[in-house]
């Protein structure tokens, strides 16, 4: 095991080597400074194991002993137009930018001109253009234990998603990010790095989408940033639709200014081993947060989400709300921890998470984690895990459903209460024919379907 | 043949026998009404024949136009026709009204050999449909059952089987929680239904009910079977006697049963 550990941190220095080594004397800028850092981070520790309180119920054994090669080459790695056309909004996106194995690709992109003050463009462009400003954000991102994995992310930092609204602008139609692992056969990470910026009073909805095109076995690292102004409007969507064989880790964190209303919605579709973290802070007073999430998972797949609030601000709102549908062997984690400060008087949070067993050995782990050091507050919190109802399922067949078609309408309802809280129209029923197909005869179909 | 041929029916959970010998014949064109106290097995017995599957028979059969009821599914014996108007609707979050009517309908009419109805064809016979309910479209609208009032569920079972046109319909204490208006309205409303080559078994406490929709015959269940049939006028000698008098028959009747049998 200890072998196995060393070997891990090896093949990483190694190729972490390589990658500098390929960027040709960019290693004495901040950015770089801040890469070392965390494969330092990374390096001091490996990757941590079960007997880690963070990563008990999600063991990383598979992912650490595959060797992933970091996905660097700047090439579309042959994917078409052609392959995107499910996953795409179309019409309903003012902006889609597509990344390969975490490259952005201008040939697929479809980025029109954006009102002024709106700025969508690749990472790579933004550390070019505008260093300083993109480090100030990018430096502002904490590596927790319990996001490890997302020290290789910024250790292999160098392309992603830069997108900047300006104090007061909006745009009605989402920005779409949609990230496609290519069908290389050869195991290989992707480390895509997300920075949005909404100014004061910026309104913007982002869908993050994570996609396969075949059922290969590689490592989606991705880490996300979102900082919201006072008095801006964000909603952010991740839908992850990928490969049975893939493995998912992701970091999202959310800063809430003053008076700023931030809504994630987090669809977890696809994948072997998922574990997602999304975070949010209140810096600033009368914030509110909603942080719903939403896996669906068959098989032998595993969906970890960790969520964690920090009311560190007097009169902020927090309201939660994770369901998973396992089914066959499908393992689901929660923990939700949320945190209200010694002054953060006037709080009101309230995390529900519900769990929806459909075979006899899926199983969830779920952990609510409340640490409240003011005493002026209202924090409810409540899990509940259980099969469908025989009282509905009668009620539907007694009236001419068959059991398949009952059970199904009855999970669909249960993921709907999530998926209408998404106002991206597109997304929506994109989601909607997707759950269709994949709840077939009263079960949860093999997560194959997640592959085109 | 009669439509439902009920003989000898036993039935219970979990060991416990809740009906104790059911024997009952409904014809086609006939109202048939069920009286009895509380507990005494009315609901039970509708849940049997809707093929609720918590409750096991033990004994007896059920002929449903000539075939074996017990032996369907529930879904068959509601696309043969049976509907079971709930005493207790259920709420069904999530699932909206409108959506499951029509894939209910849809499942019975692909049973029957018609042709599916499209939404707007759907939406043309709700429409009809309502109006023998008086029921307001946002409830269609909604959720199944979902934060309705205690009638609103009640008139939702009706105007449910005024859409899928049931052969044999069980009406499990529809009339309790209606107001008096809506009593009328929805008893007029099954009248309406109602026809030849149909039946309706409704379950009552109250007489009442039955001036609207008058029974051709009342049966009296207690302790889990029959223990009087007769006309409307049974109905009428129970609202003002109670049940104790035909406790003491019944418990005559029992003593005499091991004779019997
Ligand atoms: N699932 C069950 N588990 C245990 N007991 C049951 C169950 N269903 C019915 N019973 C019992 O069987 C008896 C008959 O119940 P049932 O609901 O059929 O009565 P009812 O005649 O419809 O009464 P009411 O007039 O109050 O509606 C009652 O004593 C009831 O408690
Ligand atoms: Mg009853």
């Amino acid at each position: 095991m200890n072998d196995g550990r060393a070997q891990t941190q090896e093949w990483y220095a190694a190729k972490f080597a390589q990658f500098e080594k390929g960027l040709n004397g960019g290693t004495s800028t901040a950015l770089h400074g801040l890469r070392r850092a965390s494969m330092a981070k990374f390096a001091a520790t490996g990757f941590p194991t079960t007997s880690h309180e963070e990563w008990r119920f999600t063991n990383l054994a598979p992912l650490a002993r595959t060797e992933f090669i970091p996905a660097l080459a700047g090439d579309d790695a042959g994917v078409t137009h052609a392959d995107l056309e499910g996953s795409l909004l179309g019409e309903g996106a003012a902006a889609e930018v597509v990344f390969v194995d975490g490259q952005w690709s201008p040939n697929l992109s479809a980025l029109p001109s954006l009102p002024p003050g709106i700025r969508v463009v690749s990472l790579a462009q933004a550390l070019r253009q505008k260093p300083d400003e993109v480090m100030a954000y990018l430096s502002r991102h904490v590596i927790s234990d319990g996001t490890l994995p997302a020290a290789l992310n910024t250790a292999f930092l160098h392309d992603g998603a830069f997108v900047l609204l300006e104090d007061g602008t909006a745009l009605d139609r989402p920005i779409h990010l949609l990230f496609v692992a290519s069908a290389r056969p050869v195991p290989f990470m992707t480390a895509p790095r997300i920075v949005i910026v909404a100014g004061k009073e910026a309104r913007v909805t982002i869908v993050e989408s994570y996609v396969s095109l075949a059922n290969n076995v590689y490592w989606t690292n991705a880490v996300t940033d979102v900082f919201a102004g006072a008095g801006a409007v964000v909603e952010h969507d991740t839908l992850q639709i990928e490969s049975p064989s893939a493995f998912h880790t992701g970091a999202t964190h959310f800063q809430l200014g003053k008076g700023s209303v931030v809504a994630s919605n987090a669809i977890v579709l696809g994948g072997l081993l998922v574990r997602n973290t999304v975070s949010a802070v209140f810096e600033g007073e009368d914030g509110e947060c909603t942080l719903n999430g939403l896996a669906v998972a068959s098989g032998a797949q595993l969906v970890d989400n960790h969520t964690i609030i920090d009311h560190a601000k007097p009169k902020c709102t927090s309201h939660e709300l994770y369901k998973s549908i396992l089914d066959g062997k499908a393992r689901g984690v929660f923990n939700g921890k949320i945190f209200v400060r010694q002054d953060a008087q006037k709080t009101d949070a309230k995390q529900t998470n519900r769990t929806l067993l459909l075979s006899d050995e899926a199983t969830i782990d779920t952990k609510p984690q409340l640490e409240i050091f003011a005493d002026d507050v209202k924090c409810t919190h409540g899990a509940a895990v259980g099969r469908l109802n025989d009282e509905q399922v009668f009620y539907l067949r007694s009236r001419g459903l068959d059991e398949a078609a009952a059970r199904d309408l009855l999970t669909f309802a249960f993921a709907g209460d999530i998926i209408r809280r998404i106002h991206v129209a597109p997304l929506r029923d994109r989601l909607t024919t997707f759950f269709r197909t994949r709840l077939q005869q009263g079960r949860v179909a093999s997560e194959d379907l997640c592959i085109p | 043949m009669s439509l439902l041929e009920v003989k000898d029916l036993h039935a219970g959970v979990n060991g416990n026998e809740i009906l104790t010998g059911i024997s009952l014949s409904v014809e086609a064109g006939e109202v048939h009404a069920i009286m009895g106290p509380n507990g005494s097995g009315k609901s039970t017995l509708a849940g049997v024949l809707a093929g609720r599957e918590s409750y096991v028979v033990t004994r007896g059969e059920v002929r449903y136009q000539g075939k074996d009821l017990l032996a369907m599914a529930p879904e068959e014996r509601a696309r043969e026709g049976l509907f079971l108007a709930f005493q207790y609707p259920v709420e069904i979050p999530g699932v909206s009204n409108m959506y499951f009517l029509k894939a209910a309908l849809n499942a019975i009419r692909k049973h029957r050999g018609e042709d599916e109805l499209d939404a707007i064809e759907f939406i043309a016979l709700v429409k009809k449909r309502m109006a023998f309910v008086d029921i307001d479209e946002s409830l269609l609208q909604r959720p199944v059952n979902e934060g309705f009032s205690g009638g609103e569920k009640k008139r939702n079972e009706i105007f449910q089987m005024a859409v899928l046109e049931p052969r044999l319909a069980i009406l499990d204490e529809t009339d309790s929680g209606l107001d008096i208006d809506a009593l009328r309205i929805v008893a007029e409303g099954v009248n309406k239904l109602h026809a030849k080559d149909k039946a309706v078994v409704v379950v009552t406490h109250y007489q009442r009910l039955l001036n609207y929709i008058v029974p051709d015959v009342v049966h009296v269940l207690m302790d889990g079977r029959i223990v009087k049939s007769g006309g409307r006028e049974l109905a009428l000698k129970l609202e003002e006697k109670g049940y104790d008098w035909l406790r003491d028959e019944a418990g005559v009747a029992q003593a005499q049963e091991p004779a019997r049998s």
